[in-house]
């Protein structure tokens, strides 16, 4: 039996591992589209986050300075976006997939003397005891504080959505911009300080790739994860939770056809290699189908806002 | 006299190329209901958001409560007991109705107290609001009751409402000016805003009529007459329409117990619809929005497929065309929408006059455009139905509203059609170009075409229509001749009681 070979803890594990740079991508590009703004650039930020942040880690030696760096990184490069798509005006189809383009160049250029170097270890956080419970232990408490942190973070996005005053105001702004303007809500702002933390979050999403799933810096390196953390957003309608479920199938479907993979299975690698991508929308087209749930949408994704009076 | 709560002063706000307002001054007495009456560009919008803090006025001043009040953003207008109730509602769809309160408000209280408010709040004005519902699923009626609500909770010394009236049945007219006379009462002053005039009669103590940016009169409605209201508004003397006596023909289009699902998630299906158009007649159809008006529009139009024998236009099944074949066979429309459903926004009015004449005036010949002879229509409907624009080639988006409704009706019109459905053909028109449009299908009416008008604006349907009908959450109700109605007998039938009473008639 070739599936006695892979040991479930360890899978779990791996999973988590593999599921937490999509994750953090997807869960600030959440807020941004709830904002009203579709960045297409997620990759770009991602993979910018991945290089600045490996740069940093390597220049200073502290991964957790280079994960800061990193955010910095994918700010920078969510400015940018900000800059053409809240201040010009310009189309934000167009622009993100710009920002992606010109953030692989852009990184393949900065990143040039660091291919094939090994970046400073990110220590696993010490959990104690919890480690040592079996199975479980093995499964969910033997990773580093960047995967504890992401969850964390999908528990604050959704809170401060549903809960908090300040996230309700966002959902309005991307609800119907026209109507939050004439209450008196900066829509703009809104909109930028959203864009920023999508920027924030891919960076950190990409440095993870980096600094600790991979961990090394090539050209390219985050192959598609922004584009999927951007498909993660729409099939799980917007919410927290359902995109992290969805992070997780994803993760898991790529660790168990690596493990496959290994194993020796008479499937060809292409077909492996395509699956993860294949089930999790397949799963998460299926589940955001039901009646309805497509109005999860935010009412004003997408549309340029001028305050014309 | 006791002190004017708002006093404006001199205040004046120019946009590039227009003075939205010049020089306007007035006073609003505590406990008013002030009435704000103008055509659309009169600068009535712009004046109550200068009110309100969304606009800085260039020069004047305003004066609330013997203070100076210089609003820079509508939070300071609400800190200060401002509170304005939109015309295009300022409400989100996918929140509930308890968050959409919220966001209205300065310092909310916690969710669970405001709601409870809320029922309070609204049972006490007779306007029944269930906190926890989504706004998306609200009628128009209780949406504006949300908007209400929202102001109410803020305890307001000015509430300001834009228009509130377009979207509701005369029952629910009756309700809101109960809830406002009550207010008055209470001491709060209301600025009313409105162009329909016997509104403003029977609720306001005092209307300031604006034109062109410039205060005309400051007088009390009730001395005046509607028509002097009206003339004063226009600053011309207006002519109802003609409706010469004209002989009905044959059917011309009929529709038989057809029943369609909405192509929209948040629209309404139709239900059994069944009707009869004949040649010279003119058959309005009244109801709130949101009852299937768009949706008897589509089916009409053939952008909605039916079975084919279920309508049938001069007694041969069309329901399996699309809008090209109906239109070839003589059927046009114009739906509501003016940018985007019924002119393309960014298209030159030549390649919008293309859009829909190019099959009827055979504008395209073997696959290409005869530009001359397109440019040539689209001159022709510029100049007969007055289309105030600097050309042909100018862009759709850049007419006015009314501008841009004479066009989108005159190219159908010009088309001579056998049958034209329109709907909301005046929507947001001032009143000139609204009789223009008016006699325009009436005068299409007395040359042999059916007409059919879909139109909230019931003054508007018993001025044109000879048979009337009213659609109700997707249903029809039985047509009946116009000439008699009463308003009574009208909001009965728009709220969904016209079968009964026409079988309590038959029964009689």
């Amino acid at each position: 039996m070739i599936l006695g070979s892979i040991n479930p803890a360890v899978l779990l594990a791996a999973l988590m591992v593999a599921a937490t740079p999509i994750l953090l991508a997807a869960i600030g590009e959440l807020v941004v589209e709830k904002a009203g703004v579709l960045n297409l650039g997620v990759e770009g930020m991602m993979i910018m986050g991945a290089c600045v942040g490996f740069i940093v880690a390597v220049n200073t030696g502290s991964p957790i300075i280079g994960f800061f760096g990193a955010a910095l990184g994918g700010v920078a490069l969510s400015l940018l976006f900000a800059l053409l798509t809240q201040a010009l005006m310009t189309n934000q189809v167009a622009s993100g997939l710009a920002l992606t383009l010109f953030g692989l160049g852009l990184t393949a250029l900065l990143g040039q003397r660091y291919v094939g170097i090994t970046p400073p270890r990110t220590p696993k956080l010490d959990l104690g005891p919890l480690s040592d419970i079996p199975f479980l232990g093995r499964a969910l408490f033997t990773h580093d504080i960047v995967v504890y942190l992401t969850i964390a973070l999908v528990g604050a996005v959704w809170w401060f959505l549903k809960y908090s005053r300040a996230g309700m105001i966002l959902r309005a702004v991307g609800e119907n911009h026209d109507a939050a303007h004439a209450l008196g809500y900066h829509v703009k702002r809104v909109r930028v300080l959203a864009i920023m933390f999508g920027g924030a979050c891919a960076g950190l999403g990409g440095a993870y790739l980096s600094l600790i799933r991979v961990p090394q810096w090539t050209e390219g390196m985050t192959v598609g994860a922004g584009w999927i953390a951007l498909a993660l957003v729409v099939f799980a309608s917007w919410r927290p939770w359902r995109a992290m479920a969805g992070a997780y199938l994803f993760g898991g479907v790529v660790v168990l056809q690596l493990n496959l993979q290994a194993a020796g299975v008479r499937i060809p690698v292409e077909y492996l290699s395509m699956s993860p991508y294949l089930i999790t929308i397949l799963v998460l087209v299926i589940i955001s189908s039901g009646k309805g749930r497509s109005l999860n949408a935010p009412g004003s994704l997408n549309k340029p806002f001028h305050a014309s009076s | 006299m006791r002190m004017p709560l708002l006093r404006l002063e001199g205040l004046t706000k120019a946009y590039p190329g227009v003075v939205a307002n010049d020089d306007v001054s007035f006073e609003i007495g505590t406990g008013q209901i002030h009435a704000l009456l103008g055509e659309n560009g009169a600068g009535k919008s712009t004046l109550v958001k200068m009110i309100y803090g969304l606009v800085k006025p260039d020069k004047g001043s305003m004066t609330l409560r013997g203070q100076s009040f210089a609003p820079t953003q509508p939070s300071d207008a609400r800190r200060n007991g401002v509170a304005m109730v939109f015309q295009h509602f300022s409400l989100f769809d996918a929140m509930d109705v308890a968050e959409n309160v919220a966001l209205g408000m300065e310092n909310p209280p916690p969710l669970r107290d405001l709601a409870r408010r809320i029922r309070d709040v609204s049972e006490d004005y007779g306007l029944p609001l269930d906190p926890s519902r989504l706004v998306g699923e609200l009628s128009a009626g209780e949406r504006q009751r949300v908007e209400i609500v929202r102001c109410l909770l803020q305890d307001p010394k000015l509430l300001i409402m834009d228009e509130p009236t377009s979207v509701l049945t005369p029952q629910e007219v009756e309700i809101l000016f109960r809830t406002l006379r009550k207010l008055s009462s209470e001491g709060t002053s209301i600025l009313y805003i409105s162009h329909k005039l016997e509104e403003i009669r029977a609720l306001c103590d005092e209307a300031t009529i604006l034109r062109g940016g410039r205060k005309i009169a400051t007088c009390d409605p009730r001395e005046k007459s509607a028509r002097e209201l009206a003339e004063l508004m226009v600053g011309q003397v207006l002519h109802p329409p003609e409706r010469p006596a004209r002989p009905v023909g044959d059917v011309v289009l009929s529709v038989d117990k057809l029943s369609l699902k909405s192509n929209n998630p948040f629209g309404t299906s139709l239900k059994d619809i069944s009707f009869s158009l004949r040649a010279g007649e003119v058959l309005g159809i009244a109801g709130v929005a949101g009852n299937g008006q768009d949706e008897l529009l589509l089916m009409l139009s053939g952008e909605l497929l039916s079975p084919s024998a279920q309508v049938q236009l001069k007694g041969l099944p069309v329901g399996h065309l699309g809008p090209n074949g109906r239109r070839k066979r003589g059927l046009v429309s114009a739906p509501e929408e003016r940018l985007g459903h019924a002119a393309a926004p960014d298209m030159s009015l030549t390649s919008n006059a293309l859009l829909s004449a190019s099959e009827r005036k055979g504008l395209a010949k073997n696959g290409f455009i005869d530009w001359p002879a397109t440019e040539a229509f689209a001159r022709q409907i510029i100049a007969r139905f007055d289309v105030r624009t600097p050309g042909t080639h100018v862009l759709a988006r850049a007419l006015s509203g009314g501008n841009l409704q004479k066009f989108v009706i005159g190219r159908e019109i010009e088309l001579d059609p056998d049958v034209i459905v329109v709907n909301q053909p005046t929507w947001g028109v001032d009143a000139a170009a609204a009789a223009t449009i008016r006699q325009a299908l009436l005068d299409l009416a007395g040359k042999g075409a059916g007409v059919l008008v879909i139109s909230q604006d019931l003054d508007e349907l018993l001025e044109v229509a000879d048979s009337f009908a009213a659609l109700n959450e997707g249903r029809l109700t039985a047509v009946r001749p116009a000439r008699g109605l009463t308003v009574e007998e009208i909001g009965l039938m728009m709220g969904g009681a016209g079968d009964m009473h026409v079988a309590h008639e038959a029964s009689a």
